[in-house]
């Protein structure tokens, strides 16, 4: 499957990344072989073969609905850019 | 001191020939003369280590010491540690306090070991030579011209170079094994789940694994029972016991089985890896084990499965670098889509952004079933493979990767990089465990030896190591560039 300009920057908007141009070119380009390397899969069969997403066959454990975490608002505002009476700042959102 | 393993530096201390703080003193001085030519650190860490180890004196002298108390490691820079920066190699992270520790930076703690500081690594992990870290390349040791390995690059090369005697990191794709048999150290990547995954940075959730990297199998055997066992914070990891991994060190082999994968010998293989791989085998058949050929048909698809598999999970994971909670932020934003972009390009490198530009396409609409779908159908298939192998022999054996370590900056291409990780890849994708013990050189540039086993083989692995280092000197060889400058 071929990638174009257009996918590169739609991806990068996805992933909120932001790219020149330029950059997106050279993308276009590495990322077209990787996407080449890849589709050597599809040459395989898999039909009937169940997706594996994790290695062991485990079930997620559960719990019980209990509250076991703290309040520790300040202490990872910490490492944050900007915060203010314990809200983190971003740029005006709504006018 | 410095080129001793972990368990003789315990008798050492047990005996009373030097303390924990002289032995932490040693070795600071070392990182401080030798690092500026390897950049294996990123973050040394002088006060923390040293009331560590006077701690660990202290509780000697108590009598109050358990088998690790008082030893020197070094930490990968993806482990979380609480008020020192953790950065995962990344211009993202070079602010980055954590508040709190890692479940394995907890337990070595608990267990009495001195962390020396934070090794250098491929930014997130994402890379097999360690130079795709803001912080710059790492050197090998045996060669200041080649690369260490990675993404553990670091890790390895400041056990090699004898600044620390062993250093933890972490496994996606190859990342301790491959830098363990570039380096010509000993490391081990536990099956999925054998170790917490809690606090450290994520890459690829479904693949990452830490493990130890050290100068023997009977120190990764000390090492992975420290770090192993059930956490509640990581829903992924086993509720399964932690066995004595070094009690069965000593088991004879006669009798066992191993399997060699023919696809692991096949094009591509650099011929004096090869041949160093094949001597070990003999090593072992000296030692009463029987080998056959095996097959893993669908070898060849690993990689392919894997920069799909990987990179998605990755641009998921690392969508929680927003600029907003930690981390780098981009000045003067004007407005949130502007903070995001501009952070995340300005913070994150050129092999990360690759990865997470994949990942995302091809978890995009309109692909997700080609790739992502296909990917976990192929996984399964490569899971099934080695399953299927060890129903025939116990262990299987091959080379750690199909070069030894190469030139800094001869791997321009990503593909060609990606390529190197052939031999370990595999193992990820079907969460096995694997190690690499050193079996020889090409020139100056170590060799390893890949054993792998089913799931939760670590200690029949481990013993299936040490054996073999109890018949050969391979591991005990230290480079020129650590004994010039005893």
């Amino acid at each position: 499957m071929a990638l174009e300009h257009a996918d590169v920057q739609r991806a990068a908007h996805l992933a909120r990344l932001g790219l020149t141009d330029d950059e997106a070119a050279r993308y276009v380009d590495d990322l077209g072989r990787i996407l080449e390397m890849v589709d050597m899969l599809q040459g395989l069969d898999t039909e009937g073969v169940a997706p594996l997403a994790h290695p062991l066959d485990v079930t997620q454990r559960l719990r019980a609905d209990e509250v076991t975490e703290s309040d520790q608002r300040s202490c990872f505002q910490r490492c944050a850019p900007a915060v203010e009476n314990g809200l983190y700042l971003v740029p005006r959102v709504v006018e | 001191m410095h080129d001793k393993t972990l368990a003789e530096l315990a008798r050492s201390l047990e005996a009373g020939e030097f303390s924990s703080r002289e032995l932490t003193q040693h070795l600071l001085g070392r990182i401080d003369r030798l690092d500026g030519k390897l950049n294996s650190f990123i973050t040394v860490t002088y006060d923390q280590a040293l009331a560590a180890a006077d701690a660990a004196d202290k509780a000697r002298a108590a009598g109050e010491a358990d088998l690790l108390t008082g030893l020197p490691l070094a930490l990968k820079d993806i482990f979380c540690t609480q008020d020192i920066k953790t950065t995962a190699g990344s211009r993202m992270l070079d602010n980055f306090i954590s508040p709190y520790d890692a479940t394995v930076v907890e337990k070595l703690k608990a267990a009495g070991t001195v962390s020396l500081g934070k090794t250098n690594m491929d930014e997130f992990a994402m890379g097999s030579s360690n130079e795709n870290s803001h912080y710059g390349a790492v050197k090998n040791p045996w060669d200041l011209t080649a690369v260490p390995g990675g993404s553990s690059g670091g890790s390895a090369a400041a056990v090699a170079a004898g600044l620390v005697p062993a250093a933890i990191g972490t496994d996606t794709g190859g990342s301790i094994r491959q830098p363990a048999a570039f380096c010509g150290i000993t490391g081990l990547k536990p099956t999925y789940g054998r170790v917490s995954r809690y606090g450290m940075i994520a890459y690829a959730s479904s693949l990452d694994q830490a493990g130890p990297m050290a100068r023997s199998a009977e120190d990764c055997a000390l090492l992975l029972g420290a770090m192993a066992g059930h956490d509640l914070r990581d829903s992924t990891c086993v509720a399964r016991g932690v066995p004595d991994y070094t009690e069965e060190l000593d088991t004879p082999l006669a009798g066992l089985k191993i399997g060699l994968p023919r696809e692991y010998f096949g094009d591509g293989l650099d011929p004096q890896v090869e041949a160093a791989v094949r001597d070990a085998i003999k090593v072992y058949e000296s030692l009463g084990a029987s080998v056959r050929e095996v097959s893993l048909p669908h070898t060849h698809y690993a990689i392919p499965a894997y920069y799909v598999i990987a990179p998605a999970e990755a641009s998921s994971n690392l969508s929680r670098y927003d600029g907003v909670r930690f981390g780098h932020r981009c000045a003067n934003p004007a407005d949130l889509i502007d903070l995001y972009k501009r952070s995340r390009a300005e913070g994150f490198g050129d092999e990360v952004k690759r990865r997470i530009l994949i990942g995302t396409h091809t978890l995009s609409e309109g692909f997700f079933d080609a790739y992502y779908k296909k990917a976990q159908q192929v996984r399964r298939l490569i899971r099934q493979d080695f399953l299927d192998a060890f129903e025939e022999v116990d262990v299987l054996m091959g080379p750690a990767s199909p070069t030894p370590a190469f030139d800094l900056g001869a791997k321009k291409d990503p593909v060609s990089m990606y390529l190197q990780d052939i031999y370990t890849i595999a193992i990820n994708l079907a969460g096995i465990p694997g190690m690499s013990v050193p079996a020889g050189f090409a020139g100056s540039r170590p060799i390893g030896l890949q054993i792998l086993g089913s799931h939760f083989t670590e200690a029949r692995l481990l013993n299936v190591a040490h054996q073999f280092q109890q018949a050969t000197d391979w591991h005990r060889q230290r480079p020129a560039f650590a004994e010039e400058n005893a």
